[in-house]
Order: structure tokens, then C-alpha cells, then sequence
């Protein structure tokens, strides 16, 4: 009896905290993404001494812990617009093809004019926005499901990274774009920077502003959201272009990294691994609250997971199958159930040997 | 009459939730072959006790007594088989299975572990036949009407020989010859011994049919009456406390008022939905919308409000014409609209009552130029207590709020924008007679400091105790318009059902 109360209690205080931003209660949304984090990268440790390391060689740091963060750079990008469109309760399958996109336009623009890098960088970034308000008219006024309007553009999308490419891999000699995927400042290589700089932006532009909470309001009651004067297609609109913006940066991040635009090959899947993200930082697919925060952490679970993976030294063809199991792990520590569960399973084990 | 015994005592029963004591010290007799009225307004207490009873909550002390027996129920499926069987408001069944099928799901009669379809089905044809139900019991239950749902939902509950039959608000969406049919069965279960809970908020039907009643307020139990014995006036006394009351009378006197026209409607149309509707609501003016469901009434408010498009007439609010694509565009204007489906176009139930309060404020600033957190503190803070919301916490998500609470903040919403015209539909549904009377006496003081109204309601009383005139819709069309002498609830019902 007692417990099915203090269940009862823990649940309502789990709503609370899901649903109470500035609370106390709040930070448990982190604790668990966290510990999963802070546990992967102690196994990793376990298996590399030298893991934690960090060297500093040209102006540059190195280390396992930064190249973790440099490779989870693009799907932290595109993690950081997914939040926002599962928040409004859409999904974005396009951003993989959108990178494609962006980073086909860019290398085309850089081997065949003399462009100065910003132009390109403005093209490429113009590219992803068209792309995303495409997506973004097709759900807010076409009215089509988000998963089959964002699936055009994730087929097609990479056919018309093909066209440009001509069917071919398209390299180019620009430093200074090469600069953006592999250059460094203040000793972090630059793709870093560069979601250090877009998160902070996006959050000053979503906390700073009511847009973040006009998304979550779209995305809890999208009709009363529009009875009460906001314009929630506007607000759809807005979240696939913000996402086809944040691929875009990802797709030139790609591109700048390999020198050239691989169209078939460049943001495959990536899309994937930034839902799972958004997903493992506790988002909700229906729509609601969001943290961008928590899908960072998302991504960076996911990144480390790949490296530990790589580092146990198990052979390759195992890899996904482990990330599978791993990420469904983390999804059911996350959920309130699964652990009254398992500690009840804990708990009465030891009492039953008594008996 | 043999003294009836009793089959279900609570005594001293208390559930505390944290930071809130739902039940305090409740006691709760129930006999045998009974109807006994549970009443109460929202947030007295009566779904807490409905599920303390019957395991569905734990409760934090006191003692519940089954046939005589200490006992407490650990779910609600160890009450279903003890005999006591609860049906819901909204009604707990799968539509898309068929009726037999929805009542004896669980109980199905096996044979060698197979379920035996055509005995199922000949057993739930007689057992609808004792509820006078002959319908076709192979149907998926979606095919019929609330009601008949209802009565079936109940009938699976008597078919797993219910002791303790415990009907939560049964007769909410049902119309009066439904109800006389549900009364019917209740009457039934009553001599054949079964001890019924009745749960609602109409008080007409709690006289029809209750022997005793029991009225809990604010978790504490008020008294245990013989229905015979209890006038009217000394239950809604006792449901409300005694300053409410003078409220409700207070709300019941009106002073019209004449001054310019502010929202004229002239000829409006929205294709496939009303047309030729022409009205005038004066500045702070109310006028009521009358018509039975489906009469155009949300229809005309929807248009007012820009929701949906006209294709016909025009809409001139202040002298001005309006061309309205969407809600955002009426509310520009000064117009504001607290909807009917309050859970699906009001509320938006994940996020706080702070923030529920202060979007519509939010949505007319912009995006751009946030309302500080300090700010929407204090709005929060200023409109719970004007509108007395009870919560205990501004941060507290929306949906945990009752009926009531819930409608008050989204007047609160729209207070905040201090619109000129408010269009309330349905306001007081599904809202208990505490915050009923205060919703109104609300109304009715927005309307004397020059806010114009626009209600549409279905209880006529309540439109005749505060608007200046009452617009009566048919079929999609303006029937007439009554105001002054002939403003009265029989007028208005004789137009509704004549024209």
C-alpha cells in the first residue's frame, strides 16, 4: 500500500519535473542522459588510460575527448534544429540530404568561380533555408505529415546533390573554406566552435524571445496555440527552416573537412543519429518541451559510444548491434518505470533468499 | 422496509497528496438497495473518494469496511471482483470491439481455453434485454450513441454481479429521454439490492432519483441527508458555503445597458455552416446566443473570431470592417474568444498556469519582446487571486487544474489583454456550481466596467440572468431576436423549438 503510494507520489513529481522549467525539480531531467555519459566515457577510460589525455601540439589541443567533440560537431548541428521540429511534433528526415545539398553547392561554387568565402558560406547556408522552408510549407500549409513531406526531400534532396555534382565527387583547393572543417582556434579545431557558437546563439534566440515557448505551446495544442493568437504555421515554418539552416552549417562542415562534396556519401543516415539524439536527451516525438542542452548530450552519448566501440578493440562487424543495444539502455534508465522496476527487482531478490 | 444493510462504510478516511489534503476525515455509509447522491463541486473531493474506494488511490488513513470486513482494495480489479464496479464519465470501453465482446472482455465464457463467441453473444443479448437494450450485440460498439454506451458500461459492471455500482457523472452527455432510461435501469439495480453511487452535477436528477446524500466540500465531509428531507436551497448551501450563494443572487440581477453599437454582423455566411445572420452587440452590452446543439451558435462565435472564413456579409467591429483570415487577426482587433472544447482549443495542458495565463499577452507583444519572468510572476500571481484559481503553484502544469479552474485561467488569459469584446461559448459547461456562480458574477462585472459580451449558452436561465438580449439560432439560421419583457427562459425555449 505504502509503496503503490510513494509511486503515485514519485510519478506526479516526475510530471512536475518533466514539465516545470526554473524548479528544482528540473535538473532531473539531466541526471540521466549525464550518469550515461559520465559512464561511457569511465568505461572508455577503463579500456585507454590514456583516454582522459589531452595534448597540445601546434596551437592545437588533441586527445580522445576533442575528437569526440569535433566528430560529434555535424549531427550536433543537425541535433540542435531537430529539437526544435520534434518539439513543434513534426520530424525532419530531410537534413541528411540537406547537408548533401549545401555541400555540393558550395563546392561547385568554389572550384568553378572565384567566390570570396563568405558569398559561399552565404549560399550554402541560403540553400539549407530554401530547402527547410520547402519542408516547412509542405507540413504548416499543404498540411502533409511531416514524415512523409521531409521524406520527399530526403530522396530527392540527394538526387539534386547528384544533379549539381554532376554525378561526380567534386574536390576543390580553398583553405579557407577547408579552414571551417579542419582548421582550429584558441586551440579547438573550428567545427566546435562553430556548435559552441550555434547553440549559444540558438538559445539566446529561443529563451531570450518568447519563440521557444510559441514552439512548445505549437507543439503541446497547436489550435489552441492559433486560438490564442499565435501563428502556429508561422512557427512551423520557422522550425524547418531553422532546421535546413543548422544542416546546411553541418553539410559545409563536411564538405570543408573532405576538401570536396561526396554526394552519395556525405550526412547519410545522420539524420538518424539526430533524432536518436534528440530522443536519448528525452524529448517527446508528439511534441512539448525541449532542451537543446539535452540533445547535445544526446549526440555526445551517441559520438562517445562509437569511440568506445573503436577503442574495446571489438571487431567492426559488431559496432552496430552494440550501439543498438547501448542507445535502447539509455532510453530505458531514462524512463521513470523502467527504474522503480528494476530497483523493486533489486530489492526483492535478497529478501526471496531469505525465504 | 426491513432495515437495509449496510455494504460499504468508510470511516475517517484521508488522502494527502503532497502539498494538498484531497480527503480529510470522510466518512461514508452505503446501503444495500440504495441510491445514494454523491455531491460536491469540483475539487470537493469526489473523484479522490470514488478512487480511495475503490482502489484505483491508496488512501492515507482511516478504514474501509466491505460487508462488515476491514478491508482496502490494492487496484482496482481486486474492487471489480470484491462487487464493486465503477463507470466512468467518459466512457471506458473499446469502440472498435463488438458489444458482447466490450462486456465480457476479461470474462469471456471458455471453453477447452477457446472463447465460446456464440454463448458470449446470447449471454449479452439477455443481459442488455434486463436494461431494455435489444440492439445488436455483434456491432462494434462505436456504431451506437453515447448513451447506449453508457447503459452498456454499466451493464458490464452489473454483469460481473456488482454489490456496489459507483456511476461517475453517468449522465453528462446524455439528453432528458436517455436519462429517464438510465433512471429506469438505476431503479432496476436498486430492488434487486445493489447499492449505487450517483455522481453529478444536476441537482434536478439528484431529486429524481436519490434516496440519501452525502455532500463533501473542500475534502471534509458536510453531512449525510435523507433526500426527502433536504430542500434545495439547504443543499446548495451546503455544497457552496454560505457566501456563494449570495453571489449566484447577486449575478442574477442585471442592468441593461444602451450605447453605441460596437460589433455588427450583417448577413454573414461561412459556406457549408450558417448564413444570413445579422446582430449588434452595443459597447459593454452582453447578448446571448441561444439554440440547441448544432444550431449555428459555435458557428457564429468561430466566424466573430475569425476562425473560420466568411464567405458571405461582412463584420464591422468599432465602425471598422474586418476582414478575418485568422484568430490572431480578431484578436488584433480586440476580440477574444474562451472556446467551447476547452481541453482541445483553450488549455494547453503541459505548460504552467503562468504560461497559460500570459501567451495570449505573449502572442499580441510579438515574439520579440519577451514578457520577463518577473512580470509573468506577477500577472500569475494577480489573476489567481483576482479569479481565486485554485492552485497552489503558478507553475503547476494546467491540466491538473479542475473544469473550473482551468476555464478561470483562461479568462484570466484573456483579461490580460483587456479586450473589447469577450466571446464566451458555452462558459459554464462542465463546471461545477462553486465556480459556476463565480464565473458568472466574473461575467457580469466585466460587462458593467464596458466590456462587451457575446455567450452562447444551453442552460437559459443563466443567459436571461445577464444579457441584454438573447439571439435565438436554428438550423444554421437566425430564428429571432427577444430582449426586455419577452426575454424569458419559456420565450426563448418556444422560439428554439418553433421559431
Amino acid at each position: 500500500m505504502k509503496q503503490t503510494q510513494s509511486c503515485a507520489d514519485s510519478l506526479q513529481q516526475a510530471r512536475l519535473a518533466r514539465y516545470s522549467p526554473g524548479s528544482i525539480k528540473t535538473s532531473a531531467r539531466y541526471l540521466w542522459p549525464l550518469a550515461a555519459l559520465m559512464l561511457l566515457l569511465a568505461v572508455n577510460l577503463v579500456l585507454d588510460a590514456s583516454f582522459f589525455q589531452l595534448s597540445f601540439q601546434d596551437g592545437r589541443l588533441y586527445g580522445s575527448l576533442i575528437d569526440i567533440l569535433n566528430r560529434s560537431a555535424p549531427v550536433a548541428l543537425l541535433a540542435i534544429g531537430m529539437s526544435l521540429v520534434i518539439a513543434t511534433g513534426g520530424i525532419d528526415l530531410s537534413v541528411g540530404a540537406v547537408m548533401a545539398i549545401a555541400g555540393a553547392v558550395c563546392a561547385n561554387l568554389l572550384l568553378q568561380t572565384e567566390l570570396p568565402l563568405v558569398l559561399v558560406i552565404a549560399a550554402g547556408l541560403a540553400t539549407g533555408i530554401a530547402a527547410g522552408l520547402i519542408n516547412g510549407i509542405l507540413v504548416s500549409y499543404l498540411k502533409i505529415q511531416p514524415i512523409v513531406a521531409t521524406l520527399l526531400l530526403m530522396v530527392a534532396g540527394r538526387g539534386v546533390a547528384q544533379l549539381i555534382n554532376q554525378g561526380q565527387i567534386v574536390t576543390f583547393q580553398r583553405p579557407d573554406f577547408a579552414w571551417l572543417g579542419t582548421g582550429s582556434w584558441l586551440g579547438l579545431p573550428l567545427p566546435i566552435w562553430l556548435v559552441i557558437g550555434m547553440f549559444a546563439l540558438s538559445q539566446l534566440l529561443l529563451r531570450r524571445t518568447a519563440l521557444g515557448l510559441f514552439i512548445e505551446a505549437v507543439g503541446c495544442n497547436a489550435t489552441a496555440s492559433r486560438y490564442l493568437g499565435i501563428n502556429d504555421k508561422a512557427i512551423k515554418l520557422f522550425v524547418y527552416a531553422f532546421a535546413g539552416f543548422c544542416a546546411a552549417l553541418a553539410g559545409m562542415i563536411s564538405a570543408a573537412d573532405i576538401q570536396g562534396s561526396d554526394a552519395n556519401n556525405a550526412g547519410l543516415w545522420l539524420e538518424l543519429d539526430a533524432i536518436l539524439a534528440v530522443v536519448i536527451g528525452g524529448a517527446v516525438l508528439s511534441g512539448g518541451r525541449f532542451s537543446l542542452l539535452l540533445s547535445v548530450i544526446g549526440v555526445l552519448i551517441i559520438q562517445s559510444l562509437s569511440t568506445t566501440i573503436i577503442v574495446s578493440g571489438l571487431p567492426a562487424k559488431f559496432n552496430l548491434l552494440i550501439k543498438a543495444l547501448v542507445v535502447l539502455l539509455v532510453l530505458l534508465l531514462q524512463s521513470d518505470k523502467f527504474r522503480r522496476q528494476l530497483s523493486s527487482w533489486l530489492r526483492l531478490r535478497p529478501q526471496g533468499a531469505e525465504l | 422496509m426491513t432495515t437495509p444493510s449496510l455494504v460499504l462504510e468508510l470511516k475517517q478516511v484521508c488522502k494527502h497528496f503532497p502539498g494538498v489534503k484531497a480527503l480529510q476525515d470522510v466518512d461514508l455509509r452505503l446501503f444495500a438497495g440504495e441510491v445514494h447522491a454523491l455531491l460536491g463541486e469540483n475539487g470537493a473531493g469526489k473523484s479522490t473518494l470514488v478512487k480511495v474506494m475503490t482502489g484505483a488511490l491508496a488512501k492515507s488513513s482511516g478504514d474501509i469496511y466491505f460487508n462488515g470486513q476491514n478491508c482496502s482494495f490494492a487496484s482496482p480489479a481486486a474492487a471489480q471482483q470484491a462487487g464493486i464496479s465503477t463507470v466512468y464519465q467518459e466512457v471506458n470501453l473499446l469502440p472498435n470491439l463488438s458489444v458482447a465482446q466490450n462486456l465480457f472482455l476479461g470474462h469471456e465464457p471458455r471453453r477447452f481455453g477457446l472463447i465460446q463467441h456464440q454463448k458470449m453473444q446470447q449471454q449479452a443479448q439477455q443481459l442488455l434485454l434486463r436494461f431494455k437494450l435489444n440492439i445488436d450485440v455483434s456491432a462494434p460498439l462505436a456504431q451506437y450513441s453515447v448513451a447506449v454506451q453508457q447503459l452498456i458500461a454499466i451493464a458490464r459492471g452489473v454483469a460481473m454481479s456488482a454489490k456496489v455500482l459507483v456511476l461517475d457523472e453517468p449522465t453528462a452527455s446524455l439528453d432528458s429521454s436517455e436519462v429517464q432510461m438510465l433512471f429506469d435501469v438505476m431503479r432496476q439495480l436498486r430492488e434487486q439490492g445493489v447499492a449505487i453511487v450517483f455522481i453529478t452535477h444536476f441537482l434536478d436528477q439528484v431529486y429524481q432519483i436519490s434516496d440519501r446524500i452525502t455532500v463533501l466540500r473542500n475534502g471534509s465531509k458536510v453531512g449525510e441527508y435523507l433526500a426527502a428531507d433536504l430542500p434545495r436551497a439547504r443543499l446548495i448551501e451546503a455544497m457552496l458555503g454560505k457566501e456563494l450563494q449570495q453571489l449566484t443572487h447577486q449575478a442574477a440581477t442585471t442592468t441593461p445597458a444602451v450605447a453605441e453599437p460596437l460589433l455588427v454582423l450583417n448577413n454573414i455566411a461561412v459556406k457549408g455552416s450558417i448564413s444570413g445572420i445579422s446582430l449588434t452587440v452595443a459597447q459593454g452590452q452582453a447578448v446571448g446566443l441561444a439554440g440547441l446543439l448544432g444550431s449555428g451558435r459555435t458557428e457564429v462565435c468561430r466566424a466573430v473570431y475569425g476562425v473560420d472564413v466568411l464567405s458571405q456579409g461582412e463584420i464591422q467591429f468599432g465602425g471598422k470592417t474586418l476582414r478575418l483570415q485568422q484568430p490572431a487577426d480578431a484578436i488584433k482587433a480586440g476580440i477574444a474568444l474562451c472556446p467551447e472544447e476547452r481541453k482541445t482549443e483553450g488549455i494547453i495542458g503541459p505548460l504552467s498556469i503562468r504560461e497559460n495565463i500570459m501567451l495570449a499577452r505573449q502572442a499580441r507583444r510579438g515574439w520579440w519582446r519577451y514578457l520577463p519572468v518577473k512580470q509573468q510572476q506577477q500577472l500569475a500571481a494577480f489573476y489567481i487571486d483576482k479569479l481565486h484559481i485554485a492552485t497552489p503553484d503558478a507553475d503547476k502544469p494546467i491540466e491538473q487544474l479542475s473544469g473550473g479552474n482551468q476555464q478561470k485561467v483562461i479568462l484570466a488569459r484573456w483579461l490580460a489583454i483587456n479586450p473589447q469584446l469577450l466571446i464566451l461559448d458555452e462558459p459554464t459547461r462542465g463546471i461545477d456550481i462553486g465556480a459556476h456562480a463565480e464565473i458568472l458574477l466574473l461575467i457580469k462585472s466585466l460587462c458593467q466596467q464596458g466590456m462587451s459580451l457575446l455567450v452562447t449558452s444551453s442552460e437559459l436561465e443563466e443567459l436571461v440572468a445577464f444579457a441584454a438580449k438573447v439571439v435565438v439560432l436554428r438550423d444554421w439560421q437566425k430564428v429571432t431576436e427577444l430582449s426586455g419583457d419577452t426575454m424569458t427562459a419559456p420565450h426563448i425555449m418556444q422560439a428554439i423549438a418553433e421559431g
